[in-house]
């Protein structure tokens, strides 16, 4: 199915079951632990082996020797491969690390070695027995001191392969020379971890030529390209089988070290082997959101109205890597006359950079958002209606593009009420609650509406049931409810009357989890299958297809009424189909929105800060279902915090790896950091976007979350940290005076 | 984790006897940090000797008033004691204060002494760190320091000792009492049982080999306003950026010790003579003679303003903490 033209009127206006707040299908079978995670498929392969992972021990150089012979000698130990008994595997596409093989090594804890055994706690010790003579060299760690040896980072994604390096409209420098009012602020992000709870895990098993993955991976489709390609086999003799995924946040994106390993392992043994990365090993084995340096420089008229927009950046990357592309949103998230807008990235010889949840938006905000709470300030405006004022209805790098839809301003005022804005004190430093200096922020929220290809299997059964296939993937998300009740509504049925099954290479190919497209694009493609079996159930009824109606378990056409099963009584019916997009995504900007308000105190004896309260509006397009959407935003707002107040993976910038690397040393929001979330979803569907009319949510909650929250750390203080995470000895020095408290 | 033979010990003759049999055997209670330290291979012992079965769990009053603490006694059903609530009520903030629910029902009293750093260059066997591996030297000293010590320290190990109860057990006076293989008892004040790094800071404790801990001794309760504030960078299990246990006498006397600056519990009690000139003379008393890095520096004019809310706290002058 092409999608092409606006969507008109279709079943999924009815709302019957798409838009209420269905509760996730997966969710008993998650908490009574039925949900089998890659790592627990013991149903899946008899008589596993395991398999333990050995991290380089050096950031850079190579390795000159390992000695497996006690390691081969231990107890239980089926088969060691080291890095050096291998070609370096082909990288798989948009990423940037060589997951194994050859004696050069890129980054810390790049994996060199696999020990199998029959035991996990055997293969672990043997693991410590082997010895490896590094080469060890010295290497780039520290962002800020390569900054001179940065390249331009065009943004492809949006402009095409012929993206000029800086974005420019009209003459910056003139506008910022001619300003009333001017701001010049540099912020700096730290390297952030996705950190997400289930590790990079997989149960591989071979049958002759073939192989079979278990494993966690956010885009099966991705994954069938590139294991095979890795492994030098056709892609017809792999599988890959990702059902349940224990979060991703986008480190599950691309195939990882686990699944090379675990397939390379099995080959050695000659057994299933399960492996799972330990956790000591994510944080510099697996990919991070890399650090970025922002430059923002704002231009305004004396009455607010913005005449200029500079937003530079860099971060870092492997030499092979993409860059962290904060600079992006700038471009469409504002009006102003004259702009420039661009990124650099240095090469670096840290862990891979790479996408995590609202790659460029997260960390692009936390400057962008900062700067325009700056401007308001100086203006002597509000910074909701700065906001406001400065709003574009077209994508002002070529103003003959509008936006779809957009309602961001809606968010902003509705927030505004809902949140009791106009109590915010404009002078900063001035709310005093007990020990607590009190303050609110806001900030806006923008991330884009990826449309991807995406298909979908459905099957009527000859018993009456439906079944949906896909290799979509649930990232913890609600995929499956939300394919159930698409399926339901175009079909007559409840979300219960549907069963899903989603994550394996052997049903029809789909967006995947990622960039927030998931949800849309996997729902228009089973709505694209859906009208294909509506069709094959028209014509095997004898009804005229255009004149059918799916409701209540039943095929009405005229005054003809047939139970859906008697369609499939002669046999099963199956409709399968892709969603295609054509150009409307070039022709209107679509994005979704968010308005995000927060309220903290600081203790102003020893600065730390506490989020008190927080509301996010979101303008989506078509909410498919409430109760997802909102946890999806409410993480993402959770998240936000991490990154504006605790997240930060530290470097050493000799030895060059993340410090904290494990759940401890890595602090991430836990609960009693976080009180009630408030979520506003706006009702605004989108037509140009999707068959759905939707177009996703699970990157935006994060989307002005952290700069909301830095905000209102300022308003409360008075003191701007622009160096994330804004941690209590950033503004100490800034508190109150001992004697004055 | 190296492989081991296990015993559990039905009493506590059998537990030092094989202490002193078997040159690295551990003594297994909770096993909160002693297993994650044998999985990553920095502790290998290669015998462990379980406790659990031993009478060692329970709180009594001794015969000057105040407690016995036995070392079986978990944080949770410590924190939890009525008496310990009544009378020392900065052990029970403490506790809550540190870990979580779980590992609180699990974590001894005895294994909260015996707690072993959170430097992550000890964690990490690929880093040199003379604790671990003595003679390899010192990563965190130009590397990752922020949460490490400011004061005690040596240029040897910059390392914190990071629990919360001990903190308090040091403000009360505590005292620890062991039993050795042969059956000898000896009681030493908390304030000696933690060793400062020098040029040997993989020697953590003042125990020998054999020595068993038995009990935490109280002395009878002194009374006053009793905090335990812990400033961290999340509002649940993290280890104290800086911490202060205080006991605040009506008259303004009291005593102070701080968690997260230092290898020991840091108590100077001289400073404590200073309470009446405010939080910043306490902190420059307490403080004298510290050699933070770039990067935890801010450690000290963060302990004098945690202080300080704890002064401004016990006087009723904020809200509680």
């Amino acid at each position: 199915m092409l999608f092409d033209q606006p969507a008109a009127g279709n079943p999924i206006d009815n709302g019957t079951v798409v838009g209420r707040p269905v509760l996730r299908i997966d969710g008993p079978l998650k908490v009574s632990g039925a949900a089998r995670y890659a790592f627990e498929r013991n149903d899946a392969v008899t008589n596993p082996a395991y398999g333990f992972v050995l991290g380089a021990g050096v950031a850079k150089g190579r390795v000159r020797a390992i000695d497996a012979a006690a390691t081969r000698a231990a107890p239980g130990v089926l088969a060691v491969v080291t890095t050096l008994d291998h070609a370096p595997l082909s990288r798989a596409d948009l990423s940037a690390a060589m997951l194994f093989g050859g004696d050069m090594i890129e980054h810390y804890h790049q994996a060199i070695a696999v020990v199998v055994a029959e035991t996990f706690e055997q293969a672990r010790a043997a693991s410590r027995l082997l010895k490896v003579d590094y080469e060890r060299e010295d290497g780039r760690f520290v962002l800020a001191a390569e900054a001179g040896n940065a390249k331009p980072a065009p943004d492809r994604e949006n402009g095409g392969p012929d993206a000029p390096d800086v974005d420019r409209v009209g003459d910056f420098e003139a506008a910022f020379q001619q300003a009333a009012v001017t701001i010049d602020s540099t912020y700096t992000t730290p390297h952030e971890s996705h950190a997400q709870m289930e590790p990079h895990a997989t149960v591989a098993a071979w049958e002759g030529d073939r192989l079979t993955v278990w494993t966690a991976n956010q885009m099966v489709n991705w994954a069938i390209r590139d294991l095979p390609r890795a492994l030098s086999m056709g892609q017809d003799k792999v599988r890959v089988v990702s059902p349940y995924i224990g979060g991703g946040f986008g480190a599950k994106l691309f195939i990882r070290s686990d699944v090379v390993l675990a397939a390379l392992a099995a080959k050695a043994a000659g057994r299933p082997v399960k492996l799972a990365l330990q956790r000591a090993l994510i944080f510099n084995n697996g990919t991070h959101r890399s650090a970025t340096i922002q430059r923002v420089r704002l231009a305004a008229r004396a009455d607010g109205v913005l005449t200029g927009i500079s937003h530079r950046g860099l971060s870092g990357n492997l030499p092979l890597g993409g860059a962290e592309m904060a600079t992006s949103q700038t471009k469409i998230l504002y009006a102003a006359p004259n702009r420039e807008i661009g990124m650099t990235l240095a090469a670096m010889d840290l862990p891979e950079s790479n996408f995590m949840r609202a790659p460029g938006e997260a960390p692009g905000l936390m400057a962008l958002e900062v700067a325009m709470d700056e401007m308001a300030e100086k203006l002597g405006m509000d910074p909701v209606e700065f906001r406001v004022l400065n709003d574009t209805r077209v994508d002002p790098h070529n103003p003959s593009r509008p936006f779809s839809e957009r309602h961001l301003v809606e968010c902003l005022r509705t927030g505004a009420a809902r949140f009791g804005w106009s109590a915010r004190r404009s002078r900063p430093g001035e709310r005093r609650e007990g020990r607590w200096l009190v303050g609110m922020g806001v900030a806006s929220g923008i991330r884009n509406a990826i449309a991807m290809r995406s298909g979908a299997r459905v099957r009527l059964e000859a018993s009456g049931g439906l079944i949906v296939e896909t290799d979509m993937t649930d990232i913890g998300t609600g995929t499956y409810t939300i394919v159930a009740q698409t399926a339901a509504e175009m079909l007559g049925l409840t979300a219960a009357e549907v069963e899903v099954r989603l994550g394996d290479s052997n049903f029809p190919r789909a967006a995947g989890s990622g960039g927030q497209w998931g949800a849309a694009n996997a729902t228009s493609g089973v709505f694209a299958a859906c009208v294909a079996l509506r069709d094959a159930i028209a014509d095997r009824l004898g009804f005229p297809r255009d004149r059918c109606e799916f409701i209540g378990g039943t095929v009405r056409s005229g005054n003809e009424v047939v139970p859906l099963q008697e369609a499939a009584r002669g046999g099963g019916l199956t409709g399968e189909d892709s969603i295609e997009f054509g150009d409307l995504e070039k022709r209107y900007q679509q994005s979704t929105f968010a308005a995000q308000f927060a309220e903290v105190g600081v203790d102003a004896f020893t600065g730390e800060v506490r989020l008190r309260r927080m509301l996010c509006v979101c303008d989506v397009g078509r909410i498919l279902n409430p109760a997802t959407a909102r946890s999806q935003v409410i993480g993402g707002m959770t998240m936000g915090l991490g990154a504006a107040l605790i997240e930060e993976l530290a470097v050493d910038p000799r030895r060059g790896f993340f410090v904290n690397h494990d759940m401890a040393g890595y602090e991430v929001p836990v609960h009693a950091d976080i009180p009630h979330l408030d979520v506003v979803l706006l009702d605004h569907p989108d037509a140009l976007a999707s068959p759905m009319k939707a177009k996703g949510i699970g990157e935006l909650g994060l989307c002005g979350a952290a700069p909301a929250i830095a905000n209102a750390v300022y308003n409360a203080t008075g003191l701007r940290v622009r160096d994330y995470p804004i941690t209590l000895e950033k503004h100490l020095h800034a508190l109150p005076a001992l004697a004055l408290l | 984790m190296k492989a081991f033979t296990y015993q559990r010990a039905g009493t506590m003759a059998e537990a030092t006897a094989a202490l002193a049999q078997v040159p690295s055997a551990k003594l297994i209670a909770g096993g909160t940090n002693l297993l994650d330290l044998m999985k990553l291979e920095i502790e290998v012992p290669s015998h462990l000797v379980d406790i659990r079965d031993l009478d060692l769990s329970r709180i009594e009053e001794t015969a000057d008033g105040g407690l016995r603490i036995g070392a079986l006694v978990t944080n949770t059903d410590l924190a939890a004691h009525g008496r310990i609530k009544r009378g020392y009520g900065v052990i029970s903030r403490a506790i809550v204060s540190g870990a979580t629910g779980q590992l609180r029902n699990k974590a001894s009293t005895a294994g909260n002494l015996l707690q072993r750093n959170r430097c992550p260059y000890f964690y990490d066997t690929d880093q040199a760190c003379n604790k671990r591996l003595p003679g390899s030297g010192c990563s965190a000293l130009s590397g990752v320091s922020r949460g490490l010590a400011v004061i005690g320290t040596s240029a040897s190990c910059i390392a914190t000792y990071p629990g919360d109860l001990v903190v308090a057990l040091r403000l009360l006076d505590a005292s620890v009492e062991t039993v050795d293989a042969a059956g000898r008892t000896r009681t030493l004040p908390v304030a000696d049982f933690h060793r400062l790094p020098g040029d040997t800071p993989e020697i953590e404790t003042a125990l020998a080999p054999d020595e068993l801990i038995t009990a935490v001794l109280l002395p009878p309760p002194i009374g006053g306003t009793q905090i335990y504030r812990k400033v961290r960078d999340r509002a649940s299990y993290a280890f104290a950026l800086v911490s202060v246990a205080a006991v605040i006498q009506e008259d303004g006397t009291g005593r102070i010790a701080f968690g997260g600056v230092a290898p020991k519990p840091w108590r100077v009690e001289k400073a404590e003579n200073a309470l009446a000139e405010g939080a910043e003379t306490v902190v420059s008393i307490a403080f004298a003679g510290a050699t933070p890095t770039e990067q935890n520096a801010f450690k000290i004019p963060l302990a004098a303003r945690a202080l300080a809310s704890v002064l401004a706290e016990a006087k009723g002058t904020t809200d509680a903490v």
